[in-house]
This record gives C-alpha cells, sequence and structure tokens, in this order.
C-alpha cells in the first residue's frame, strides 16, 4: 500500500455525469475506507481536530473505522456533529481537518472527510440513529431557521432533554443544503432528508411554513407561546445583484432563484410542476462555491456554460474540489473578466453581455491585488442566460421585527462567538445571519456554541 | 396538511376557497398575499389574501384558471387539502397604516380588474368597518366572469361596474368608468388599482393626468416569496424592488409596467407546456413545438 497518497475514491465519468444529477463522488466502500483509515498515524497530539469547527475526535473514530467498529465510529462523530453526511461532503476539508494533518507534510493528508461520509453513509444504510436524552429538563427552546446552524443547534439541544421546535419559512426544513447545494454534490432524498430525520429523531419538532417576522415574531414566541430561549439561525438569503445596465432582462437570473428551482422545487424533473430556464449559452457571473453550483446546474441542463470572473484562477473563493470538477465537466473559465453591461433585445430577453478585461494591481493595504479595469478591452459575449452569483446578505425580516436586537453595518446580528448571546436577553444567534455568506460547517460550529449558550443561560436562570 | 373548508365556484374559471391556517388568519392584513403549493409535485403559487376569519382560522383566497397549477388546483374540494400554505407575506396596504381621521378625509377610488376584484374587497371591507367612505369600480370582459358584486355591494360607498362588452352595468373599462364620473364633477385624492397588469398600467397613465396618486398590486412571478431569490424584481422610481417584500403594493404612477409585463413572460412557453401536458396527458405527441415529440 502507497501510505503517502490517499486512496483514490470513485466519481462517476465526467462525460456521463455532465448530463444527469446524479451524485459524481461515489465515496468509499468498506475495503477502501478500512485502508484508508490505516494511513492515519493517530497522533496523541492530534492537529486535525483544531481544524475541525466542531472538533470531532478525528483520530478515535477513524481507529474504530481501521478495527471495522463502524457503529462505534458513528458514535463518536455523534458526540460532535449533528449532519456527518453532509460535512463529509460539503466542507471544504483541505482549509480544515485535512490541512492540518500531519500526513500531508509528506504526501497527502488523510481523507478525513470521505471516511466520515462513509461512516455517515454505513449508519444510515445500517438504520443506526443517533440517541435521544433519557429524561426531558421542560424546558422549551424555539430555533428560527431549519439551516445548518439551526439543525446543529437544536439537536445538541435536544440531546440535553429540551423541548427544541425548529420554526422554517420554506415548505422543507435543510436551508441551504436543501434549496442552494445541488443533487449531484449533496443527494437530497438519500441524505439531506435522512439527516434532518436524525434529528427529529432526538425529539426536535419542525414546523415549516413559518415566516419568522411575518407569521409571527420572537417576541410573540416568547410572550405568547412559552419559549423561554430563542436561537436565530436565519442565514444570509439576500441575494445581490451587480446594478449594471439590463440586469432586469428576461433570463438574468439571482443564483439563488436558479438554485431553488432546480433544488428545492426540482424543476430539473418532468413531472414537478416549477418551470427553470434551459438556456442555450449562459455566463454565471462570481467565483464562490455558489458560482461553480449554478454552473454545474446549468451545464446538466444542457447549455454552454462560462464562469465569468473578474480575478484570477488563484483567487477564486470556490473548494478546489469543485472547480476541478466543473473544468472536467467543460465549464469553460473567463477570468480576469467583469461583466458591464447585460444586452437586451427588443422582446426584453438577454442577447448577450458586454464585458471589459481586468488586470491585477499592486497588493492594497489588506495583501489583496484588486482587479482594474483595461481601458478600451471591452468585448461583447453572445449569450440567452446570466446567472448573477455575487454573494448574499442577511434578510431584514427578523432583526427588523425583534425588538432590542443589534445588527452592524452589514445588517448580520451581532452575538458574541463564544456564547451566541445577543444583545437581547435570552435571544441567541449563529452562523450565516451572524457572519454573513460562509462555510456549512462554521453555521454548525456556530450552532453548537450557541446551543452551550443557551444551556448554560437556562441552567442559571 | 392546511384543509379547504369551503368552495365556491365564482364564475366560469374563478374559484374562492376557504383554507385552514390560523398562523397566517392571526396576524395577515389586508394588501398581504400568501403561497400555497398544491403536494409535494406543485409549485409555489402567490395568491392575495381575499378575506379571513380570525376566529375560524382560516383565509380566503380566489384565483381564475390560468395555467397549469391553477388547472390543477381546481379540482381540489372541500375536505382536501394543500400541502403547504405560508404567509402572510409581503407589507400590509398603506390603509391599514394610515391614521383613521386621516382616511375620513380623503376621496377614495378603488380599480378591481377581473381577478382583483378579490384583493380589493379586504381593503374595501376593512375602510368600512373603520367608517371610512370609498367608491368602487371594478370591471371584468363580460357579464359571466364578474364576482363579488353583492358583497362589495355592502361594502363600497358607491359601487359602479363596467364589462367591456357591456353585457352588464357600464360598458367599457374602468378607465372609461373613472374619466366619466370625472367629468360628471367626481374628485379623488386616492386611487387603488389592483388587476392585470396591462390594466393597472392603463389606470396609471390616465389617473397621471388626471393627477390623482395612485397605488398598484404588482402579480410578477414569485418563488418563494420571503425576499431571497429576486424572480419578482421590478423597477420602481429607477430603483430595483423585490415585490414579495417590499410590495405587492407601490406607487403606480413610478412602476416601469412594460418591464414587468415583459418579465411576465419568462415561462410562458413553459407553461403552455404543462398546461398542454395536463390536458391531453399520454395522448400528447407533439404538435405544441416545444415537447420534442415527434411531429
Amino acid at each position: 500500500m502507497d501510505v503517502l497518497n490517499k486512496v483514490p475514491v470513485r466519481e462517476q465519468e465526467p462525460a456521463v455525469r455532465a448530463t444527469n444529477f446524479e451524485e459524481v463522488c461515489l465515496g468509499y466502500n468498506e475495503e477502501e475506507a478500512v485502508a484508508e483509515a490505516g494511513r492515519c498515524l493517530n497522533c496523541k497530539n492530534a492537529q486535525c481536530m483544531k481544524g475541525c469547527p466542531v472538533s470531532i475526535n478525528i483520530p478515535a473514530f477513524i481507529q474504530e473505522v481501521k478495527n471495522r467498529n463502524f457503529e462505534k465510529a458513528y458514535e463518536i462523530i455523534s458526540e460532535s456533529s449533528a449532519l456527518p453526511a453532509v460535512c463529509g461532503r460539503v466542507c471544504p476539508q483541505e482549509s480544515q481537518c485535512e490541512g492540518k494533518c500531519i500526513r500531508g507534510i509528506k504526501g497527502e493528508a488523510v481523507s478525513i472527510g470521505k471516511l466520515e461520509r462513509f461512516v455517515a453513509d454505513w449508519a444510515r444504510e445500517n438504520g443506526i440513529r443517533p440517541k435521544k436524552a433519557e429524561k426531558m429538563n421542560g424546558h422549551k427552546v424555539a430555533v428560527i431557521g431549519s439551516g445548518p446552524a439551526g439543525l446543529t443547534c437544536a439537536g445538541d439541544l435536544a440531546r440535553l432533554g429540551y423541548d427544541v421546535t425548529i420554526f422554517e419559512a420554506l415548505h422543507e426544513a435543510g436551508g441551504v443544503l436543501i434549496y442552494g447545494i445541488p443533487e449531484f454534490r449533496l443527494p437530497k432524498q438519500k441524505v439531506v432528508a435522512k439527516e434532518v430525520e436524525n434529528v427529529k429523531a432526538l425529539g426536535v419538532k419542525i414546523e415549516t411554513n413559518v415566516v419568522i417576522g411575518k407569521s409571527t415574531t420572537i417576541d410573540e414566541l416568547m410572550k405568547e407561546e412559552g419559549f423561554e430561549a430563542v436561537f436565530i439561525g436565519s442565514g444570509a438569503g439576500l441575494p445581490r445583484f451587480m446594478g449594471i445596465p439590463g440586469e432586469q432582462a428576461n433570463g438574468v437570473f439571482s443564483a439563488n432563484e436558479f438554485l431553488t428551482r432546480n433544488n428545492l422545487m426540482k424543476a430539473f424533473r418532468e413531472e414537478y410542476d416549477t418551470p427553470i430556464m434551459k438556456g442555450k449559452k449562459v455566463a454565471v457571473v462570481g467565483g464562490g462555491n455558489v458560482a461553480m453550483d449554478a454552473a454545474r446546474t446549468a451545464l446538466r441542463l444542457g447549455a454552454e456554460v462560462h464562469i465569468v470572473y473578474r480575478r484570477s484562477e488563484e483567487e477564486l473563493p470556490a473548494r478546489v474540489e469543485e472547480v476541478h470538477h466543473a473544468k472536467e465537466e467543460g465549464i469553460i473559465f473567463d477570468l480576469l473578466t467583469n461583466p458591464t453591461e447585460i444586452l437586451v433585445d427588443d422582446n426584453g430577453w438577454v442577447k448577450g453581455m458586454t464585458c471589459i478585461r481586468m488586470e491585477l494591481g499592486e497588493p492594497d493595504a489588506s495583501g489583496r491585488r484588486s482587479p482594474v479595469e483595461i481601458k478600451g478591452s471591452e468585448f461583447d459575449m453572445e449569450l440567452d442566460t446570466v446567472i448573477m452569483s455575487l454573494g448574499t446578505s442577511p434578510n431584514p425580516l427578523i432583526s427588523s421585527t425583534t425588538e432590542g436586537l443589534e445588527i452592524n453595518r452589514r445588517k448580520c446580528i451581532v452575538a458574541d462567538e463564544e456564547n451566541g448571546a445577543t444583545s437581547k436577553a435570552a435571544v441567541f444567534a449563529g452562523g450565516d445571519a451572524v457572519t454573513g455568506a460562509a462555510t456549512v460547517i462554521l453555521a454548525m460550529g456556530a450552532g453548537k456554541a450557541a446551543a452551550k449558550g443557551i444551556h448554560e443561560y437556562l441552567s442559571e436562570k | 396538511m392546511y384543509p379547504i373548508v369551503r368552495k365556491e365556484k365564482l364564475a366560469d374559471k374563478i374559484f374562492l376557497m376557504d383554507v385552514k391556517a390560523p398562523r397566517v388568519a392571526k396576524t395577515c392584513e389586508p394588501g398581504q398575499f400568501i403561497i400555497v403549493k398544491i403536494d409535494e409535485e406543485g409549485e409555489r403559487i402567490p395568491l392575495t389574501i381575499c378575506d379571513y376569519n380570525r376566529k375560524a382560522g382560516t383565509i380566503t383566497i380566489v384565483f381564475q384558471t390560468v395555467g397549469a397549477s391553477t388547472e390543477r388546483m381546481q379540482y381540489l374540494e372541500e375536505g382536501d387539502s394543500f400541502q403547504d400554505f405560508v404567509g402572510p407575506l409581503g407589507c400590509p396596504s398603506e390603509l391599514v397604516d394610515t391614521d383613521i381621521e386621516e382616511l375620513k378625509k380623503k376621496k377614495i377610488v378603488f380599480i378591481a380588474g377581473g381577478v382583483g376584484t378579490a384583493p380589493v374587497y379586504p381593503q374595501v371591507k376593512w375602510l368600512h368597518e373603520h367608517g371610512v367612505d370609498c367608491d368602487v369600480i371594478m370591471g371584468s370582459k363580460t357579464k359571466d366572469l364578474l364576482i363579488l358584486v353583492d358583497e362589495m355591494e355592502k361594502v363600497a360607498t358607491n359601487l359602479y361596474v363596467t364589462t367591456d362588452d357591456g353585457s352588464y352595468g357600464f360598458h367599457g373599462m374602468g378607465t372609461n368608468q373613472l374619466q366619466q364620473l370625472i367629468d360628471e364633477g367626481k374628485t379623488y385624492d386616492q386611487c387603488i388599482a389592483i388587476g392585470p397588469m396591462i390594466m393597472m398600467k392603463f389606470v396609471c397613465l390616465l389617473t397621471k393626468e388626471l393627477g390623482i396618486p395612485t397605488i398598484v398590486s404588482m402579480n410578477p412571478i414569485m418563488v418563494d416569496g420571503t425576499g431571497m431569490c429576486g424572480a419578482c424584481r421590478l423597477t420602481v422610481g429607477g430603483e430595483v424592488k423585490f415585490a414579495c417584500v417590499d410590495g405587492p403594493e407601490f406607487d403606480g404612477h413610478l412602476v416601469d409596467f412594460d418591464q414587468a409585463m415583459k418579465r411576465q413572460q419568462i415561462y410562458k412557453t413553459e407553461e403552455g407546456r404543462a398546461m398542454l401536458k395536463l390536458q391531453e396527458g399520454d395522448t400528447h405527441h407533439g404538435g405544441c413545438g416545444h415537447c420534442g415529440g415527434d411531429k
């Protein structure tokens, strides 16, 4: 066995997967997982754990995999993480746990993410469920939002014996896991729905179709429905547009709309009623994970797809693995390119986009080289669809309807990093609602910290 | 699940339903809307709240069958349920927040077009209950499509009914009726128009000329209805607004109607295709030009 390199993971062929919505990465089987687990050095002072925002006991679970005690491995992971099948798939491990792995100094890091995924998938296939609290403590807590932060916070509190209800505005729980991340990276029925069921199995109630700030407010939940503490995990779902001419034309979508239609509403499947525009030539503006997801979705719907990004490849904020997959599938990268206008035909439809070439200037105060326009380098692209993926910010609905909740100038809720406490007593917050758009695992870490904060607050009360 | 407790056919292709949704009924106000989804495969359809009963926990919706989803909705009966029903969404009508004494000083006229009569009704009713007078012009293409005439009669100070073909009431459009009232010497300080976009556009062209401030309720394509996607974006006074959170009511003289009407067409062929599939089922073998059938 080659100890320096990871046991390779099986994937669908690029040419095949570019035409379907099935999961790209097929994951390890038992033999592969045991072999990969054998590469772990079982460090005493494990660096990998320091890279994990929820501090999973990584060496311990990997040793159990090595010894084929998969159920025990799942128990160890479950102590720290409510969504291992999700995190094993979507965490940027290269900059977290695997980024710190000692094996990575000379050779490749241990494939921690793929092992976590294997354990979670094995547990699901074998009907293993996380264990419910032995007795309830009689305290009621409300969780706003059923994304990764809310699910984690709710799961942790339920394990401590709290009576937890999650309120979700959409018709299905999961937040970005359901509407944002596509099927080919994170299967909805097989993985997300099952993880949500696991949280329910802990005793958590989920009420969908409740928009806090409209259907009811946080103050009412506490005054009228008897909730003693509230966790806000409402995310950052408000899309940004560029503000360039032509942006209201037919065929210009926010990535949120495009992905919601496809992922949540399943527009790619014939039997579902929600329509989606299947463009012939699509430009996705932006370079983050959401841009990659939108681009690879448009490709699977049959389009030629361009990523238009104003900086160079090195600055692409998307995960390396996603960029690599996108390229393999045939996405075209137009780097150092920035749109200046969307060209519209007489009927109001997109017919193209004027772009300008960029170059990277001198590093600014923050050390980042900002892109500068190259004068006179404008050119037109012919297109029928443009998807704007420029990032999102928190929806002001909750902050504007909750008295005494402090927000900063980016409309993010101000909350303590250690325990999630906000400026309002008994109200805690975490995830993208506090940080602005970030990652699934950071949101989970924040949900965890807030669960601890809520437990301390209600124990002292 | 959200059970349908009452269903009534108001006119050809126009249906009324009372749906049990206690959370929505508890907090909704006139001018707001809900989003309904029939079942797992269904799409999310925005509908303005037509009436509500806080005690019974019900919301009244009125819809016209215009596409595949509303076509499917008409077959639901009392006792059936919607899988999802969410709201109230959007901002309440400005009237609700205005001082009652101020409102009493104002001469208000509503212009309702077609199924737009349904969302006008709760506002007129609300004014009536608060002792505020208002005139209502309601119109439709033809007599058979008129809805809620009796109900509106009870709450409007003066009701003017119009039909495009003259089969009932005033022969002509709402705008013609308004012009006639003005010519007869009536004056108004506020107009509220709700109906098809083209009708709201023409009302606004007229009221701008007449100098009557006008509020319209916009009905663009929506998906989530909570501000997370921007499908419903409009240009109002040169600024981009999301109808689902900033509206649905706007100053009609500032709305870019031509753009809004173009945006409504985005899925026309998709809608047409879904409709054909529904009507013809397995017997649909092409010919619509989009389905990839063999013709």
